[in-house]
C-alpha cells in the first residue's frame, strides 16, 4: 500500500537505469534532502548542528571512502585515518601558503594529495591480499602520523604541532556560523555521495566488484588489475582527504596529527562493518550508529543523574554500546543496510507479505 | 477562627514560596569529565574533586552570594570530537549559560578555543596551555591559571640548577628531553631551546611515539648519551613505562624531572619499586592536611554526597587538583558578582571574574588551602596569575616536596609569548585588546 507500484512503467532505457527506480523512493529522497537543506537549518539548535549533524556528515563521508575501497573493491585497509590526515594537512598548507586560494580548490587539491599518497600505499595490493594488505596499510597509518608530527614544515612551524583553521569563506559567504558550516558540509557530502553511487554503478564499479569477488578471474577476462586497484585506492583516498579536511576545519577548527590515529581508522572500519559493507546507504547508517549512539546513550544516562553514580553511568554507556554492536551483528551480519533492504522488500509487498 | 487561621497560613506559605522562587537564581557550571578511557582514573578523581567542592560550597554557604551552584556532567572520553559535542551541549544550559569550561585536555581546549571566543565563554586551562594565552590581549577567553607548560619548563631547569648547586653549574651539562610524540609533547621545545642557549647546557630531544608504551630504544639512547638529568614530558601510560625502562637501563630515577601531568599516584604506583626517587612537578600540593579537605570529607562525605566511589582517593594529587579547579571557578564567580551583582552570571561576566582574581595566601588560608597553590593574581596582560611550580619526590608510599615555589623565568618567556601570540593574532585576523585601557 505504501509502495503502490502499479502504473509505474519504464518507457526508456534511461528511465530504467535511474538510481531510485520506484517513484516513492525518489520522492522520499527529495523530501529528505529538502528537509535537510531548508527545514533543519531554520529549526535545529546550534548543538544539533555542531554536535550531531556535522560530525555525522563528515564521518559518513569517510565511511563512504572506505566502503568504496573495502566494500566494493575488496581491498581491506586500516590506514583510513592516515589519508584523512594527509587531506587535512595538505588543505591547510594550500590555504595558508598560497595567498588567495579559494576554499573549494584547496579542498580538491588536498583530496588529490591524499589520493597520491593512497596510490603509493596501495601499490602492495598488487601482490598481497586480504588481511596481509591490512597490515601493509597499517604501515601507512603509523608512517603518516609520524611524518606529520616530526616535520614541523607541515604545521607551518607551530610550537605545539597543531594546525588551526584560517577564516573560511566560499563564494564570498563566510563559514563562521554553525548553519553556514552545516550547509557547506551537506552540499559537499551530497555531491560526493552522488558521485560515489554513480561510480559504483558504472563499469569502474563493476570492475571493482569483479576484483573483489575473484581477482584472478577478473584478470583472465581482461580487467586491468593494476589500474583498477590503484584507482580504488586513489578515489577512496580522495574521499578520505576531503573528509579529513572537513573534520579538521569545519568540525573541530584545530587539529593535531593524533586526531587521525589508529582509533579513528578502526572507528571508520567499524562504521562500514555495522552499516553494511558494499553499500552506499550502509556508510550513512553505520556512521549514524557509531557517532550518534554513544551521544544518545549519554543523554539517556543524564535522566538517571543523581540516582546512579556518573562513573558507573559512563562505563555502562560503553558496555551498552558494545552489547548493541554484538546484537546487531548477530541479528544481521550483513549490516544495517541489509536490514533496511529487507524492510523495504517487505514494505513493497505490504500488506500482502509472502 | 480555625478557618481564618488556615486561610492566612495558606496565603503566607504561597507568598513565601512565590518569593522563594523569585529569589532562587542558579549559576550553572559545566563538568566535561572523562571517566572512561586511558586517563579515566585521573579524570574521575579530578572531576570528583571539582564536584565535591561545588557541593561543599552549596552545603556550607548555600551557593555563592545566595546564588546556588548547579552542574551537569558530560562524558568526553578524552576525545576531541566528544569534547566539542559536550561543549555545544552544555554551553547554553542554566539561566545564563555555562560559567566556564575546564576540559583538562589540551586537545579539546584547542578544538573549542575559537568557538568559546565566539560564544563568549571562558576556558580554564589550569596548569597547561596554550602557554601563550598568558597574553590576555590576544586570548581574552583562555586562562592558563596558576602555571602553564612554558613556565613549568623554565622552573624545571631552575630546579635542576638548584640540584646542581647553582644556575652557573648548568654550563656544559647535558639534559635529555624525553617527550611524548604529540602536540602536547612538543609544546615545550622552543622554551627549552631558549633556556639551553641562555644557560649553556646541551639539550638533547628524544621523541617517544605516542602512546609511549614502548620506550626501550629511547632509554638505550639515553644511556648512550649519559645525561646529567632527564626531563620527562610524558602523559598517561608513557610515565610508568618510562620509569620502568629507566630502571631497566639503570638510569637513576632521582635524576628524572617530570612535568606535572606525569606526577600523580596513577603514574608511579604501576611502576612499583622502580619509581622510588622519581621527581615530578606540581602546581597543587597533595595530602589531607588541609582544613578544607578535612572539612569536605566530614561534611560532604558525611552526608553521603561525596562524588568519589573510593574515599581513600581523597587527598591524592588529582583530587586536590580538582579542588583547585573548583576553587578557581567559584572565586571567579564571587569576584564577578562583586561587579555585576548577585545574580546568575553569563560567560562574559565570569570571564571578567577570571581576569580579576586575587587569591592571596590570606584568602587561600580563609578557604582552608593555605600554601596548596601559590598566590594567584590575574589581569588582562597576565592570564596565568602566578606561574610558580613546585617539585615533589615519590618515596614509594607518598609524595614529599623537595623544593619551594619556583618562579618562572619571565626574561626568557615574555618575548616567546609575545611572538607566539602575535603570530596567532595575524593568522586569525584578531585585533589584540589594549590592556592599558581596561581596568
Amino acid at each position: 500500500m505504501i509502495y503502490r507500484e502499479s502504473g509505474q512503467f519504464k518507457t526508456s532505457y534511461q528511465n530504467d537505469s535511474v538510481i531510485f527506480p520506484i517513484k516513492q523512493d525518489r520522492m522520499f529522497i527529495f523530501a529528505l534532502l529538502a528537509l535537510a537543506a531548508f527545514v533543519v537549518p531554520m529549526f535545529a539548535s546550534e548543538y544539533m548542528l555542531s554536535g550531531i549533524l556535522i560530525p555525522f556528515l563528515v564521518l559518513s563521508l569517510a565511511a563512504l571512502g572506505l566502503n568504496i575501497l573495502t566494500g566494493y573493491a575488496g581491498l581491506l585497509s586500516l590506514g583510513s585515518a592516515a589519508f584523512m590526515a594527509v587531506g587535512a594537512f595538505a588543505t591547510y598548507n594550500f590555504l595558508v601558503r598560497v595567498p588567495g586560494m579559494p576554499l573549494l580548490l584547496a579542498l580538491v587539491l588536498g583530496g588529490l594529495c591524499a589520493a597520491a599518497v593512497g596510490i603509493l600505499f596501495g601499490l602492495p595490493s598488487l601482490r598481497i591480499k586480504g588481511f596481509y594488505l591490512a597490515a601493509a596499510t597499517l604501515a601507512a597509518q603509523f608512517f603518516v602520523e609520524w611524518v606529520l608530527t616530526k616535520f614541523s614544515w607541515f604545521t607551518n612551524h607551530s610550537a605545539s604541532g597543531v594546525i588551526s583553521s584560517p577564516p573560511l569563506e566560499v563564494f564570498g559567504i563566510a563559514l563562521d556560523t554553525p548553519v553556514s558550516k552545516y550547509l557547506f558540509t551537506l552540499a559537499v557530502v551530497v555531491v560526493l555521495a552522488l558521485a560515489a553511487k554513480n561510480l559504483v554503478r558504472s563499469s569502474t564499479g563493476r570492475a571493482w566488484m569483479a576484483v573483489r569477488d575473484m581477482d584472478v578471474a577478473a584478470e583472465v577476462i581482461g580487467i586491468p588489475i593494476l589500474k583498477t586497484k590503484l584507482l580504488a585506492f586513489a578515489i577512496s583516498s580522495f574521499y578520505f582527504g576531503i573528509a579529513g579536511a572537513l573534520y579538521a576545519f569545519i568540525l573541530l577548527g584545530t587539529v593535531d596529527a593524533q586526531a587521525f590515529d589508529l582509533h579513528r581508522s578502526f572507528q571508520i572500519l567499524f562504521m562500514i562493518i555495522i552499516g553494511g559493507v558494499g553499500s552506499i546507504l550502509g556508510s550513512f547508517l553505520g556512521a549514524a550508529f557509531i557517532v550518534l549512539l554513544p551521544i544518545v546513550l549519554n543523554l539517556l544516562g543524564q535522566l538517571l543523574h543523581g540516582i546512579v553514580s556518573t562513573q558507573f553511568l559512563s562505563n555502562l554507556e560503553m558496555m551498552i554500546f558494545g552489547g548493541l554492536i554484538i546484537f546487531f551483528l548477530i541479528v544481521e551480519p550483513l549490516g544495517l543496510a541489509k536490514m533496511w533492504q529487507i524492510t523495504k522488500e517487505k514494505l513493497r509487498l505490504w500488506p500482502f507479505p509472502h | 477562627m480555625k478557618h481564618f487561621a488556615l486561610k492566612s497560613l495558606t496565603f503566607a506559605v504561597a507568598g513565601l514560596m512565590a518569593a522563594g522562587t523569585a529569589l532562587a537564581a542558579e549559576q550553572f557550571i559545566p563538568i566535561p569529565s572523562y571517566r572512561v578511557g586511558p586517563y579515566a582514573s585521573g579524570g574521575a578523581k579530578y572531576y570528583g574533586g571539582m564536584i565535591d567542592y561545588i557541593n561543599y560550597v552549596n552545603m556550607k554557604e548555600g551557593g555563592v552570594g545566595g546564588v546556588k551552584l548547579t552542574y551537569e556532567e558530560c562524558e568526553t572520553e578524552y576525545k576531541n570530537d566528544r569534547g566539542v559535542e559536550c561543549y555545544e551541549r552544555l554551553k547554553k544550559k542554566g539561566e545564563a549559560g555555562a560559567s566556564a569550561f575546564n576540559f583538562m585536555s589540551t586537545g579539546i581546549t584547542y578544538a573549542t578555543m575559537d568557538r568559546a571566543a565566539a560564544d563568549k565563554i571562558p576556558l580554564m586551562t589550569i596548569g597547561f596551555g596554550r602557554a601563550d594565552a598568558k597574553d590576555g590581549s590576544v586570548f581574552p577567553y583562555v586562562f592558563p591559571l596558576v602555571t602553564s607548560y612554558w613556565s613549568q619548563a623554565t622552573a624545571k631547569i631552575q630546579f635542576i640548577g638548584q640540584r646542581l648547586g647553582g644556575m652557573d653549574k648548568l654550563k656544559g651539562k647535558k639534559i635529555v628531553n624525553l617527550y611524548h610524540g604529540s602536540a602536547y609533547g612538543k609544546e615545550t621545545l622552543p622554551v627549552l631551546d631558549a633556556m639551553a642557549k641562555k644557560h649553556g647546557f646541551e639539550l638533547v630531544n628524544i621523541e617517544v611515539p605516542a602512546p609511549g608504551t614502548e620506550q626501550q630504544s629511547q632509554w638505550l639512547e639515553v644511556r648512550r648519551q649519559k645525561p646529567d638529568f632527564v626531563i620527562l614530558r610524558s602523559w598517561g601510560v608513557m610515565t610508568p613505562a618510562a620509569i620502568k625502562a629507566a630502571a631497566k637501563v639503570g638510569y637513576p630515577r632521582d635524576k628524572i624531572v617530570a612535568v606535572w601531568w606525569g606526577g600523580s599516584e596513577e603514574d608511579v604506583v604501576p611502576a612499583g619499586e622502580a619509581a622510588k626517587g622519581y621527581i615530578a612537578g606540581a602546581f597543587a600540593a597533595d595530602g589531607k592536611n588541609f582544613p578544607l579537605i578535612q572539612e569536605i570529607e566530614k561534611t560532604v562525605y558525611g552526608a553521603g554526597k561525596g562524588n568519589l566511589s573510593d574515599k581513600t582517593a581523597i587527598g591524592t594529587v588529582n583530587y586536590n587538583r580538582g579542588i583547585v579547579g573548583g576553587i578557581m571557578m567559584v572565586e571567579a564567580i564571587r569576584v564577578a558578582q562583586g561587579k555585576f551583582g548577585k545574580k546568575a552570571l553569563n560567560g562574559d561576566e565570569v570571564r571578567w571574574g577570571l581576569e580579576n582574581l586575587n587569591l592571596s595566601q590570606d584568602r587561600l588560608k580563609t578557604l582552608g588551602v593555605a600554601n596548596m597553590i601559590p598566590a594567584v593574581k590575574t589581569s588582562c596582560a597576565n592570564h596565568e596569575g602566578s606561574g610558580y611550580t613546585r617539585f615533589m619526590q615519590w618515596d614509594g608510599k607518598a609524595w614529599k616536596p623537595v623544593s619551594n615555589w619556583i618562579a618562572p623565568d619571565n626574561a626568557v618567556l615574555d618575548p616567546l609569548i609575545k611572538a607566539s601570540a602575535t603570530k596567532y593574532a595575524q593568522e586569525k585576523n584578531i585585533k589584540p585588546r589594549d590592556c592599558s585601557k581596561e581596568q
